[in-house]
């Protein structure tokens, strides 16, 4: 996606939500566009009806824990699939009370994505019809994908020091 | 019949168990032969989740031939299996399903641990896998190996074999065995 449309579709989105935008970037070359968490849902509506923009495929959603801030990121990604554009829109949520709207009003298939990100990153999203874990066992009490719960499983022997004589 | 026939055949039979031979008589233990009869026809419940199942397959084609153990006959349903020969990685929200499995074979029962994975977790230390089968279900034989060869597969049979020839028949019902399984929180 060359520079010209980029700046298209930040300028579709200043035109309406100039003071939300927190920062544009371009990774990679994938247009990555930061925003107000409280817009989020509005933005998305507004990118789906709008008839340049025409973003009316979802192509995934999903959570990023930043340890540092103590922030974490919901990701989404849209696909303008007339003009073949892409952009991708993260909000920040505080990391000891991540809460966001359902974006299953817009797209029925956000649900399976937000239930995921649920179970692996404990996002409640508001209004979601069915928000309970999806891939994990229903039992489990941690969040694993939060980067402060270890990868391994902690009741594990058989690699503890003094198996190897340590 | 006949008995020439099976001298000259290359087809070995099982050897009779220890015992007083007479004119028209055979004495011996009941264990010896019932421990017989269920070595030499075992009815395995293969459990196969991942790669350990592919040598598993190996072990009951042509080449390896796990039928000259009396194993041929695989039993799909639970109910009519003997041994239960688990094999691959057993993620956490598999695990009830394995115990269902488990609770539904008949006594006399025995399970074969094929594989790193199901017998520790293997390189799967992870939040989402089992760390080893026996945090749910008692096992009997453990065969390492990532995946362990048919060889050892044979061998892990072979084991479970020795343990079903010389066990007891009365110890399914000792109170040992009792309190074995209760400590799975099995019946």
């Amino acid at each position: 996606m060359d520079k010209a449309i980029q700046d298209q579709i930040v300028g579709i989105i200043s035109e309406k939500f100039e003071s939300d935008v927190l920062s544009v970037e371009v990774p990679y070359g994938f247009l990555t566009i930061n925003f107000a968490k409280e817009k989020i849902i509005d933005l998305i509506r507004y990118l789906y009806d709008h008839p340049v923009a025409k973003f009316r495929y979802l192509t995934t959603l999903c959570g990023i824990h930043y340890p540092d801030n103590k922030q974490i990121a919901v990701m989404y990604q849209l696909h303008n699939l007339v003009d073949n554009w892409r952009i991708r829109i993260k909000i920040f949520l505080p990391e000891d009370n991540p809460v966001t709207p359902t974006l299953t009003t817009i797209f029925a298939g956000a649900n399976w994505m937000e239930r995921e990100t649920y179970d692996f990153f404990g996002v409640r999203f508001t209004g979601h019809p069915d928000l309970r874990r999806i891939l994990n066992v229903e039992d489990m009490v941690i969040f694993p994908l939060r980067k402060d719960i270890p990868l391994e499983d902690q009741t594990r022997e058989d690699k503890k020091d003094f198996m190897f004589g340590r | 019949m006949e008995t020439t026939d099976l001298k000259t055949s290359d087809i070995k039979l099982v050897e009779k168990p220890e015992g007083y031979e007479g004119a028209g008589f055979f004495a011996t233990s009941l264990d010896k032969v019932v421990g017989l009869a269920r070595k030499n026809s075992i009815w395995p419940l293969p459990f196969a989740t991942s790669c350990c199942g592919i040598e598993f397959m190996a072990t009951m084609g042509a080449h390896y031939d796990l039928a000259r153990f009396g194993s041929e006959r695989l039993s799909f349903s639970p109910r009519q299996a003997d041994l239960l020969m688990v094999m691959g990685t057993i993620a956490k929200k598999m695990g009830p399903v394995l115990r269902q499995v488990y609770e539904q074979m008949a006594e006399p029962r025995w399970v074969l641990s094929v594989g790193a994975c199901a017998c520790s977790g293997g390189i799967f230390d992870t939040y989402s896998v089992l760390q080893g089968i026996d945090r749910i279900i008692p096992v009997d034989v453990y065969v390492p190996g990532c995946p362990p060869r048919p060889e050892q597969i044979i061998n892990g049979i072979m084991r479970i074999q020795h343990l079903v020839e010389t066990e007891s028949v009365r110890r399914r019902d000792s109170p040992e065995y009792k309190a074995m399984l209760n400590k799975y929180g099995i019946e």
